[in-house]
């Protein structure tokens, strides 16, 4: 692709997102120096588990963070058009749909089962006569490079083993300087390995049979869905870190303040976390989003293209789902913190005259950091559920952005209908599930290992 | 001398290893004999394996200790050998046992009465009725006063010595033969520690109770105990009568133990130098709050017009039980607790009431050392950066490289390594851990460094270690301390004076000769008797 046919679309989440991951990543960075936090990470990393999860998550992570890179293309001059202007299509891209291939745009009429070369639904159809009559019709584009309708199932198997094929040799390349780098280490790279391969090998699948067939069928308006569901990644990865990143300071300060201040400070945090958590959740989210929706449709003005809307409704769950969800992290705080400021070593540095500031920076932060870890990846997957929830219930995510929650929501009524629709639950089920068990797994390790309790000392 | 035949409970050749690591024995081959009426102390330092073998012969032992050789008899029954079932019959019914922390081993929403009353009901036939009476003749006899009334109260309304009361009487209930203490007094104070051996010995002679007193403390097992075993790295390397082990100990080791206990004989001269530190009429009240508005309607009078003085290179030793206050007048002179009422002086300036800002400069002249050596230091930072930490914020004015330099000379001075500046809090033991928090509060060359219990929770050889140390630096380099403590034993050797405290006020000053042999309070004289002797 020409990269002047393309105009960038810089979203807000996009923005966001990248900066929450370059952020992350330099205080990763920073811990190496932490001999302790090193040991730490050390022991998440040295069971198997542990390398698994990670790696799990993180092609999760990937797959959001390229999905995050839009783009609009050039629409192809038409007759009557100003030559010196270009005009850019009205959908946004995003690398991920290059490299999805035309997955998106093999859209067919209405509902059609996983693999299968025909409608799921009977339509009247001419025969070669003329006659009418009523049966499936054949789909437009899966198996479409079939001469004979006959060999679809070792051309299925065929293409699977292509697909596979594809997917380990990337897998591999991606290996290779790793298993360069580090050869002896106590660290389960093996494992690492195989579980980098086996994902790259899922992916190539998905995306090579996916060009040729529906894997995951398709929806009632014949969108892939094995395409929505992927692309419901970002959405649901970026629900679980923009949230947890808007409540993380507000839980931080304000529970590490009322902890080691006391007094009024404390009075005031606790009155405000106790007056927002008597509040129902789903109730103040629900107006809060209904709200953001009407200033969203009142000022068009400000959204160039639909997606943008959609993401601002995005940013607004995000938020509100931050605003409301840090009382409990700031309760934990508040109490930890009330028990390590009566500890000798910062009574100790109050008669150095060490300042407040740095009391809590040196003594204080360090000290709970544990529990802030365990909590955001604790809250991490809690928050993907959540925006399934309430997508269902219709004040999630704007219904024209692909979501888990969306794609649930619509697999209610296909669910009750017979025959049954599956696989949009099914797909939907899959992604979420391998991310929130991924997260959960992972985070149990992780409280393992931060938390001091299970740490020899003395 | 008794033979098996009387002992009501015999340990023989007992190990205990740490599971799946033949490596490290936690016991090697101990034997002993409990006689009826008669206590057994075993004594040693912490980690030598005394509680281990308690709860060994309970069958008690936590999952990652396996006990793998050896016979308990128990009546003529190896218990080794009894089903669980019948280990539960044993357990509380004829083999007691009471812990250190009488709090927390009571069920803090239980009233006593009934606490005592469940082991009945378990072990006896009584009805409700008997038990009661049963419950409230125990409790007399366990000299709690007023057992009508206290029998319906919670642990938290009696005071320590009173729970630990309870805890014998618990431990009495089912009148068993043999009573496990695991340190009963350590948490104590000394008149309360006094009263509970006394109780103890006596229930051992009434009712002919074969006692194990496991126990740090060589003055208690001088007061109390018949016989004493000496534990060392898991192994019983004395058994003696009480009499001939403190006239002629066989080891090395015991004559070690005996020896830590500080010469209570010599007092230090009292010096007369100018005042350093000045405080008049100190009181330090806490408001009590109640209702919903948290109105003020009392208050604690943690320290009541208290008026002491410190000189130049002088020891002034703070004595009183716990919770009379003196921890709350070292608070009050470090200025991190605020003061009702009083001055405070140091140098001619008046701290008491000095913002934080204003009290930077003085910051440098009075310092502290904390007692408990485990969490005097934040975890997450290295030897290096703790000590270093006053210099920094105390803006001493130091290149990264002198103040490396520094904490290397003040490593050297409290003999530690210098190597051991880039390691972390958790890699020490509790007697470097304290001397790393002497070298902390030194490094910013204070002229007073208040001592809050320092040496209280180490062992006796370390602590000897700690108080020469400290010595050893107020000759050298002349500063001053004032010395907070509960202990009376340590004190004829470190202090040039004595303050005695009781409910927040001062009852007693005086040069410590003066104080230790004609004490002129009745308290003084009463905490003094307390005191184990050798």
């Amino acid at each position: 692709m020409d990269i002047d046919s393309i105009k960038p679309v810089i979203l807000w989440t996009d923005i966001l997102i990248w900066l929450l991951v370059i952020s992350l990543s330099t205080f990763l960075f920073t811990l190496r120096k932490n001999p302790e936090s090193r040991a730490q990470w050390r022991q998440v990393f040295s069971s198997r588990l542990g390398m698994v999860t990670f790696i799990v998550i993180m092609s999760y992570i990937v797959l959001a963070l390229i999905d995050s890179l839009h783009f609009r293309k050039v629409l192809p001059p038409t007759a009557g058009q100003d030559a010196n202007t270009v005009y850019y299509s009205n959908t946004v891209n995003s690398v991920l749909d290059v490299l999805l291939g035309e997955m998106s745009e093999r859209k067919e009429r209405s509902y059609s089962a996983p693999f299968s070369l025909k409608s799921f639904t009977k339509e009247n159809m001419n025969d070669a006569e003329g006659v009418l009559y009523r049966g499936y019709p054949d789909l437009h584009h899966a198996g479409s490079h079939l001469t004979d309708k006959t060999q679809h199932k070792s051309d299925l198997l065929l293409q699977s083993l292509i697909g596979i094929a594809k997917g380990l040799i990337a897998g591999l390349l991606l290996c290779l300087p790793f298993r360069l780098a580090s050869k002896q280490s106590e660290l389960p790279l093996f494992t690492g390995v195989v579980t980098v391969l086996i994902v790259c090998a899922i992916l190539g699948w998905m995306i090579h049979v996916g060009n040729l067939y529906h894997v995951l069928g398709t929806d009632r308006a014949g969108n892939d869905t094995l395409y929505d569901s992927i692309k419901g990644i970002r959405t649901g990865v970026l629900i679980g870190t923009l949230s947890t990143l808007i409540m993380m300071p507000i839980a931080i300060i304000l529970g590490i303040c009322s902890g080691y201040f006391k007094g009024w400070v404390d009075d005031g945090v606790q009155y405000i976390y106790i007056t927002l958590s008597s509040i129902p959740g789903i109730l103040l989210i629900a107006a809060a989003i209904l709200q953001f929706q009407v200033f969203i449709n009142l000022n068009p003005g400000f959204f160039e293209v639909g997606l943008e809307k959609a993401d601002a409704r995005f940013l607004g769950l995000c938020f509100i789902l931050g605003i409301t969800s840090w009382a409990g992290l700031c309760r934990l705080l508040r109490a930890e913190t009330l028990k390590i400021s009566q500890l000798p070593y910062v009574q100790a540095a109050h008669a150095f005259g060490v300042s407040h500031i740095r009391i809590i920076r040196q003594h204080i932060l360090p000290n709970v950091m544990h529990i802030i870890l365990i909590t955001f990846v604790l809250d991490f997957s809690g928050l993907v559920l959540a925006e399934a929830v309430l997508s269902y219930i219709g004040v999630g995510v704007d219904s024209t952005m692909p979501s888990w929650g969306n794609m649930i929501n619509l697999a209610r009524s296909e669910l009750s209908q017979e025959p049954v629709v599956w696989w949009n639950l099914l797909g939907a089920f899959f992604f979420m599930f391998t991310l929130v068990l991924a997260a959960n797994l992972f985070s149990d390790l992780v409280s393992e290992a931060f938390n001091p309790k299970n740490r020899q000392e003395r | 001398m008794q033979d098996d035949k009387q002992a009501v409970l015999s340990v023989r050749n007992l190990s205990v290893e740490v599971t799946n690591s033949s490596a490290t024995p936690v016991l090697k081959d101990i034997s002993f004999n409990l006689y009826p009426g008669e206590i057994f102390a075993l004594v040693g330092e912490s980690g030598s394996g005394k509680s281990v073998t308690s709860l060994a012969m309970m069958r008690l032992l936590p999952e990652a200790l396996t006990i793998t050789g050896g016979t308990v008899l128990f009546d003529g029954r190896d218990l080794f050998c009894a089903t669980e079932e019948e280990m539960t019959a044993v357990r509380g019914n004829r083999i007691a046992m009471i812990f250190q922390e009488a709090l927390t081993s009571l069920n803090p929403v239980k009233k006593v009465g009934a606490q005592i009353e469940e082991t009945l009901k378990l072990h006896s036939q009584l009805d409700t009725k008997e038990r009661r009476a049963r419950v409230i003749e125990l409790l007399e006899e366990v000299g709690v006063p007023h057992p009508e009334t206290r029998i319906d109260w919670f642990p938290h309304q009696l005071s320590g010595g009173q729970q630990q009361r309870v805890m014998i009487a618990i431990a009495l209930a089912c009148e068993p033969d043999v009573l496990i203490a695991d340190e009963p007094t350590t948490a104590l104070d000394v008149t309360i520690q006094k009263q509970v051996l006394d109780l103890i010995r006596n229930l051992a002679r009434s009712r002919k109770l074969a006692v194990l007193l496991i126990t740090h403390d060589m003055g208690v097992v001088r007061e109390t105990a018949q016989r004493v075993g000496v534990m060392y790295r898991g192994e019983i390397i004395e058994e003696d009568p009480c009499e001939d082990f403190f006239r002629n100990p066989q080891q090395e080791y015991s004559r070690r133990l005996i020896n830590s206990l500080p010469d209570q004989k010599h007092f230090r001269e009292a010096c007369h130098p100018h005042p350093l530190l000045e405080v008049k009429g100190l009181k330090v009240h806490f408001p009590q709050r109640k209702g919903v508005l948290q109105r003020i309607h009392d208050w604690t009078k943690a320290v009541d017009d208290i008026t002491l003085s410190i000189g130049r290179a002088e020891t002034l030793a703070l004595v009183g039980e716990s919770g009379c206050g003196k921890s709350s007048t070292g608070h009050a002179i470090l200025n991190l607790a605020s003061i009702t009422d009083g001055s405070i002086t140091f140098e001619g300036q008046t701290i008491s009431g000095m913002s934080r800002t204003a009290m930077l400069p003085l910051r440098r002249k009075i310092q502290v050392i904390f007692q408990d050596p485990y969490s005097s230091m934040n975890p997450r930072m290295t030897i290096q950066r703790v000590i270093e930490e006053g210099m920094i914020s105390l803006k001493m004015g130091l290149t990264p490289e002198q103040r490396a330099e520094r904490v290397i000379d003040l490593l050297q001075r409290v003999k530690l390594e210098p190597e051991h500046r880039f390691r972390y809090p958790h890699e020490f033991s509790g007697g470097q851990r304290q001397r790393i928090a002497i070298a902390r509060a030194l490094a910013v060359e204070p002229e007073m460094i208040i001592c809050d219990e320092p040496t209280s929770a180490l062992d006796v050889s370390t602590r000897a270690e700690v108080l020469n140390l400290l010595q050893e630096l107020q000759r050298d380099l002349g500063v001053s301390y004032l010395f907070i403590t509960h202990d009376l034993s340590i004190i004829p050797q470190l202090a040039h004076r004595v303050a005695v405290m009781k409910d927040g006020k001062i009852v007693e000053v005086g040069t410590t000769e003066a104080v230790l042999t004609e004490p002129r309070h009745s308290y003084t004289r009463e905490l003094l008797s307390a005191v184990p002797h050798v």
